[in-house]
């Protein structure tokens, strides 16, 4: 008898959104067919988002990637030789040597792509649990201590310094505290969380327990959004297996710690993504924003001191410990140190994950990696950090990827979630967007959000229709001012960043309408 | 107040129940009742404050604020389409205006037969993949108005 031939197909949603269930299916028949004996894993997906689904075979010389296939494609290319790792039009070589892959610096997402996301033997072959076994042979302040020099920041998109954060969780005392993992990743252009939760969950879990020794927590909630029922599917089972290993429980490695970890769905709420509304939710009631202070780390889930971070801060957390906190701070420039998982989304020929360490340009990713627009048209705008974040024109794609480089022009990192528009886009409509998007999503605790941005809307309207223009453009900047400076959160303090930004750089596409129609894209694509 | 159906208020009961031990179970709770009644009848609602001790108006507030606790059950078949950033910028406002169009109906309605429910969505995290779309349980990417049409028939078939 042969030995099966190994094949991956990735389970990340990305890939199933685009046939990768069917494709695997595909496979499996088509090699029965050819008498064929092969083993199909499915593993996460590496990113390369352009090319899934991305099938990958075991040769001798290495994890041979044919992309994207068709499910409709399979048996032609089994019967090219795909098992083998034969030439094929789709055939894209050796898949760890595709620059895209080789030129990343991969710490969070070294495993997402390589392993099956719930095997715990990949998980420990590849590195898994050497910085929670190395964080219990420190003391939980030399933890906290290391997670601080390593210059980490809240990859939420805030960029909190996280060691000062577990610092002052640790030194409040109490005999209960939790640890919140965030996992609301609402802005679009963002999928960087979801695509590490499905495809390298105990990393994830593994981070949590670090920051519960370090802290003194004893659980940890894990609130994902309902939009990403894949990530909950493949969270719950993780934790199971985690819990069977003796990584979770009342006993973690055989520590004597004792840290358990619970999956809250959330139910379509985007303001949840907001650390307070989000403890408020995963208290069981209206996501409604609290005031700061007082702070989570001191009053936070059920008024407990509690660590909330993201998916991603946590998920750097074991790296930092395995590799020490000089080995992550050494990347990185200014005070943006370590790695970023940036993300290239919307009108982008290959867009996908790329974790690099901080300080790459903008253009050098959009245009290098990115491959330009989808469209083949040049890029207008670029929307980095979510939709709250700014719209930058295609000349000012020069800047470092850094978070006070961002900040000084007007911008925000955030996540690092950009989305890359063509010249087809209308910006006056997506200012208006930007606001109906928050009249949408305001939680209406506080007033410049819930009512402004309902103003601003009729006022941006009355502008695109030429009433009166010159006052109602003084009008919006009144009331952009009045939401950045008035609201009780990000929400409506920070809407006002991509209407103003498409007002500084696109002016036109608000008072010169002329010659502009609607359904633009339409028009160039027809 | 019409007194709920005896048997669904003994089922809700049973629902909290199963979530006694856990800390701010409210949410976890109306998942499970959403899921199996495919809507949160407001007949539930005084029993879920009586079972829980908390106010008729906090089960409430609750239920409307969060966009996943249907009032009335939705149709067949649900079809959600993202009209966030990242689609936008690959059109996912003409293929929304495609689907209003040939549903005959508007965003958040339902077909007259009951079979499709048209709603909007805001990112589904393929954002790289637009136009992205979520019919009933899974997420497509690379929406076109035929690939569009394809599911949705299949779906509704189905």
């Amino acid at each position: 008898m042969t030995t099966p031939v190994t094949v991956y197909v990735p389970r990340d949603s990305a890939a199933l959104s685009v046939g990768a269930d069917l494709v695997a299916a595909e496979i499996e028949r088509a090699a029965a067919e050819a008498g064929r004996s092969v083993r199909v894993v499915r593993n996460g997906s590496h990113g390369m988002l352009w090319l899934e689904p991305l099938v990958e075979v075991v040769t001798e010389r290495g994890r041979i990637g044919y992309g994207p296939v068709e499910p409709e494609a399979v048996a032609d290319l089994v019967a090219a030789g795909l098992l083998d790792g034969a030439d094929h039009e789709l055939c894209q070589g050796v898949v760890a040597e595709l620059p895209w892959l080789r030129d990343q610096t991969r710490l969070c997402f070294a495993r997402v792509g390589v392993t099956d996301p719930l095997s715990p033997e990949d998980y420990v072959g590849h590195g898994g649990l050497t910085g929670l076994r190395r964080a219990l042979e420190l003391t939980p302040a030399e933890v906290v201590a290391q997670v601080t020099e390593s210059g980490l920041r809240g990859r939420g998109g805030a960029g909190f310094p996280a060691g000062i954060k577990w610092k002052t969780v640790l030194e409040t005392p109490g005999e209960l505290k939790f640890v919140c993992c965030n996992a609301d990743e609402g802005d679009s252009g963002t999928f960087a969380d979801r695509m590490l939760m499905e495809g390298d969950p105990f990393t994830l879990i593994e981070g949590m327990t670090i920051a519960a020794y370090a802290v003194g927590a004893t659980e940890g909630y894990l609130y994902i959004r309902s939009e990403y029922p894949d990530a909950v599917r493949t969270m719950r089972r993780a934790i199971a297996v985690a819990r069977e290993q003796g990584w979770l429980g009342g006993d973690v490695l055989g520590s004597g710690l004792r840290f358990d970890l619970h999956v809250r769905v959330g139910a379509g709420a985007y303001i949840c993504g907001e650390e307070t509304a989000m403890l408020e939710s995963l208290e069981g009631k209206r996501g409604m924003v609290r005031a700061k202070p007082p702070i989570p780390a001191i009053t936070g889930l059920f008024g407990k001191p509690t660590v909330v971070n993201n998916v991603l801060t946590l998920a750097s957390v074991p790296t930092i410990l395995a590799d020490g906190a000089a080995a992550y701070q050494a990347l990185g420039v200014e005070r943006s140190r370590g790695t970023q998982v940036f993300q290239l989304a919307g009108n982008v020929a290959r867009g996908g994950i790329f974790e690099t360490a901080f300080g790459m340009t903008l253009g050098e990713l959009i245009h290098t990696y990115g491959g330009g627009t989808r469209t083949g048209r040049p890029v207008r705008a670029v929307q980095v950090g979510g939709p709250l974040g700014a719209y930058l024109p295609a000349d000012g794609l020069d800047l470092p990827m850094e978070y006070e480089a961002f900040a000084s022009a007007g911008a925000m990192l955030g996540h690092g979630g950009i989305v890359v528009f063509d010249d087809t886009v209308d910006m006056a409509a997506m200012a208006r967007f930007a606001m109906e998007f928050c009249a949408e999503e305001s939680c209406g605790k506080c007033t410049p959000c819930r009512v402004g941005a309902v103003r601003g809307v009729e006022v941006i309207d009355k502008i695109t229709a030429g009433q009166d223009p010159d006052g109602n453009l003084a009008l919006l900047g009144d009331l952009c001012e009045l939401m950045t400076e008035g609201s009780l959160c990000a929400m409506g303090g920070l809407t006002p960043m991509p209407v103003r930004s498409a007002l500084l750089h696109f002016p036109d596409d608000f008072t010169a309408r002329g010659e502009k129609s609607t359904g633009r894209y339409e028009e160039a694509n027809s | 107040m019409a007194s709920p159906d005896p048997s669904v208020t003994d089922r809700v009961r049973a629902l909290v129940a199963a979530h006694r031990g856990d800390r701010g179970a409210l949410l976890p709770i109306l998942h499970r009742i959403q899921a199996e009644f495919g809507y949160v009848d407001s007949d539930v609602v005084p029993v879920l404050a009586t079972e829980l001790n908390i106010s008729r108006a906090d089960v409430h507030g609750v239920v409307t604020f969060y966009t996943d606790f249907r009032a009335e059950p939705a149709g067949r078949t649900v079809v959600k389409l993202c009209r966030a950033e990242a689609c936008q910028s690959v059109g996912a406002e003409q293929l929304v205006a495609y689907a209003e169009r040939t549903l005959g109906i508007k965003v958040g309605q339902t077909t007259p037969d009951g079979s499709v429910t048209l709603e909007q969505v805001f990112c589904l995290g393929n954002c790289a993949l637009g136009p992205a779309g979520q019919i009933d349980e899974r997420v497509h990417g690379r929406l076109t108005p035929a690939r569009l049409d394809a599911l949705v028939t299949k779906a509704v078939d189905a």
